[in-house]
């Protein structure tokens, strides 16, 4: 089968292209290996919320338009949203549709389905970037005793065993199950590395306004000092909650949660966490800090400082006066170890050479470094908030036009 | 051991130390020490650190003289090379340690050595300290230790010294397990 281009991957960041591609009369198909919105369907725990806000969930032609605009969706609200996308933009997806190559070929790319096989002239890449869980080298070492979980396999505190529970990771994921596994009776440890501490409400407002506000989510790609680390930076430690609950270190310490040092090694069943636990927790009270002094000379130059609660700033992470090194996971106190380690993207059915090293897409902005190739919906694509619900607006918009202009310089290259 | 024999002399004091760790074990309080070190920025890369004075059996005690070590970086590191590199200094503490703890481990089990040569390589990937890949570390990504001991003593006596001292090796225990840092701005 012949179509201009094809996407893959009907999440949001799929259907905002197609929704641009249409807006073109650009002729493409989604393809989606199960159906809409598949990740947010099966791919998270229950009591997930969205981390944005319910305005700030705008896609190509649609947005959020319920009576709670400052809330948070849960994971099913989630799902009707994005299905209701792509009702509404009628999508022509084609789901239960598995890709497993994409080639190069001379007038552009064949994709291979489970089902069929495509030529287009473009490819979207619209996969995601957090298809498979990273778990460290050293879990090999935990104790058989220990049961170990990814944020993909955990759904709730009752499914685990009552006792103590690690997890490895204090980004919005980490921090987020670790609060909800404290809450359940079970005792947490919190392994902190590199983190960013967020508040939820800050002066009167949500940290997304204000970062949307002076202009933070949308730093772009080319504009930061240094973009192959902004793209690693954890995610923010928010929590989308009704209460709007500050999710950061100093809550979970609060209702009990311990906290440790990045998860170094285990050796002889023995967790060995590193003494920088303070420095981390100092850099990200200062990153915070920064960030704060950012919105504070927005709101000042902006003369929104009357309408607003003053500045001020949190107190610093209280970090235990002899943090724990070593936690002997063989002994009992740990029944339960979860990932929160991050994600990795899976692109192994991709058969084109355009991933480096590390297994990621070489791109600009998200044009990839193959004729024709696009990509959407990974950290810090083309601005901060390329991994959120709206990112995938002005991203959509900015590589439909990049994927147009390929397409005409194809079409004048043809008639000459 | 029969009388004839030469006793065994390998310069430790075993005595001493055996009566020290039966007077801390009366006195835990005196067994708290503190050592330090001072450092200086000269230029560059380049520093100069210095031990002299530290704290142990509950008061204040002296090095016999001043120690003076000159920190710095190669010329590869478009350094001035004014001295070895910290990480050099690492190895140069654990081989220290763990060759004190083979002299004296010798001692008390009364073999008597002749020669104790150590070889230490620290391996790492530079990728990290220069911020190219994230997850490379910063550290060593491993440390060698090569002995080459000529001792009356069979190998696998040799081997229970060696093995002996990184048991009771306080560089070791630093090197091999977390140690919490604090860094602070006076």
């Amino acid at each position: 089968m012949r179509t201009t281009t094809v996407v893959i991957g009907a999440g949001h960041g799929g259907l905002a292209m197609s929704r641009c591609l249409s807006d073109r009369s650009i002729d493409h198909v989604v393809l989606e290996r199960s159906e809409v919105a598949n990740s947010w369907r099966t791919e998270r725990w229950d009591s997930l919320r969205l981390l944005t806000p319910n305005w700030q969930c705008r896609l190509p032609g649609y947005a959020y338009h319920g009576d709670d605009p400052d809330g948070f969706m849960t994971m099913p609200e989630v799902v009707e949203f994005i299905t209701g996308y792509a009702k509404d933009i009628a999508a022509p997806v084609q789901s239960g549709t598995t890709v497993t190559s994409v080639r190069r070929t001379d007038g552009g790319y064949c994709v291979t389905t489970d089902h069929d096989e495509w030529q287009c002239l473009t490819v979207v890449l619209a996969t995601g970037a957090f298809n498979v869980p990273r778990v460290p080298a050293c879990s090999e070492a935990v104790p058989a005793s220990v049961t170990t979980l990814t944020p993909m396999e955990y759904r709730h505190p009752d499914e685990l065993a009552e006792g103590g529970v690690l997890v490895v990771g204090a980004s919005a994921t980490g921090v987020q199950i670790a609060h909800e596994i404290q809450r359940s009776g079970r005792p947490v440890t919190l392994a902190v590395g590199e983190h960013v501490r967020g508040p939820r409400v800050y002066r009167g407002s949500d940290i997304h306004w204000w970062m949307e506000a002076a202009g933070v989510l949308d730093e772009r790609y080319d504009e930061v000092d240094d973009i192959v680390r902004a793209r690693r930076v954890p995610s923010m430690q928010l929590a989308g909650s009704p209460e709007l609950a500050t999710f950061d270190l100093n809550a979970l310490t609060r209702i009990g949660v311990k906290l440790v040092g990045r998860l170094a090694g285990i050796r002889d069943g023995c967790a060995q966490f590193s003494g920088s636990l303070r420095n981390k927790c100092d850099l990200a009270d200062l990153k915070l800090d920064r960030l704060l002094d950012t919105i504070d000379e927005w709101a000042t130059a902006n003369g929104i400082d009357d309408a607003t609660p003053p500045p001020h700033r949190f107190a610093s992470t209280v970090v235990p006066e002899t943090p724990t090194l070593d936690l002997d996971l063989a002994g009992g106190a740990i029944q339960t170890i979860i990932w929160a380690t991050g994600f990795h993207p899976d692109y192994s059915w991709l058969d084109v050479m355009v991933l480096d090293g590390k297994g990621m897409v070489r791109h600009e902005g998200g044009v990839v470094d193959s004729p024709g190739m696009y990509l959407i919906g990974t950290p810090f694509l083309r601005r901060r908030k390329s991994s959120f619900i709206d990112g995938a607006r002005d991203d959509a918009q900015d590589l439909i036009a990049e994927l147009a202009d390929f397409l005409d310089g194809q079409a004048q290259a043809t008639r000459h | 051991m029969t009388a004839t024999e030469t006793p065994v002399n390998n310069g430790v004091n075993v005595e001493a130390l055996l009566g020290a760790r039966e007077a801390l074990t009366a006195a835990p309080e005196a067994a708290k020490f503190e050592w330090r070190a001072t450092c200086e920025w000269q230029n560059g890369t380049h520093s100069n650190s210095t031990v002299e004075g530290f704290f142990g059996l509950g008061e204040e005690q002296r090095h016999r003289t001043r120690y003076s070590f000159d920190v710095d970086h190669p010329e590869i590191f478009a350094s001035e090379d004014n001295g070895a590199t910290p990480v050099e200094l690492v190895l140069v503490g654990l081989a220290g340690c763990l060759t004190a703890g083979v002299a004296a481990v010798a001692q008390n089990r009364e073999i008597q050595l002749r020669r104790v040569s150590a070889t230490i390589e620290g391996a790492m990937d530079v990728r990290g300290i220069l911020g190219v890949d994230s997850d490379v570390r910063n550290g060593f990504s491993g440390i060698k230790v090569t002995y080459d001991i000529d001792a009356d003593a069979t190998p696998a006596e040799i081997k229970a010294l060696v093995a002996q001292s990184q048991k009771r090796s306080a560089v070791y225990d630093i090197i091999t397990n977390p140690t919490d840092v604090r860094v602070e701005i006076s």
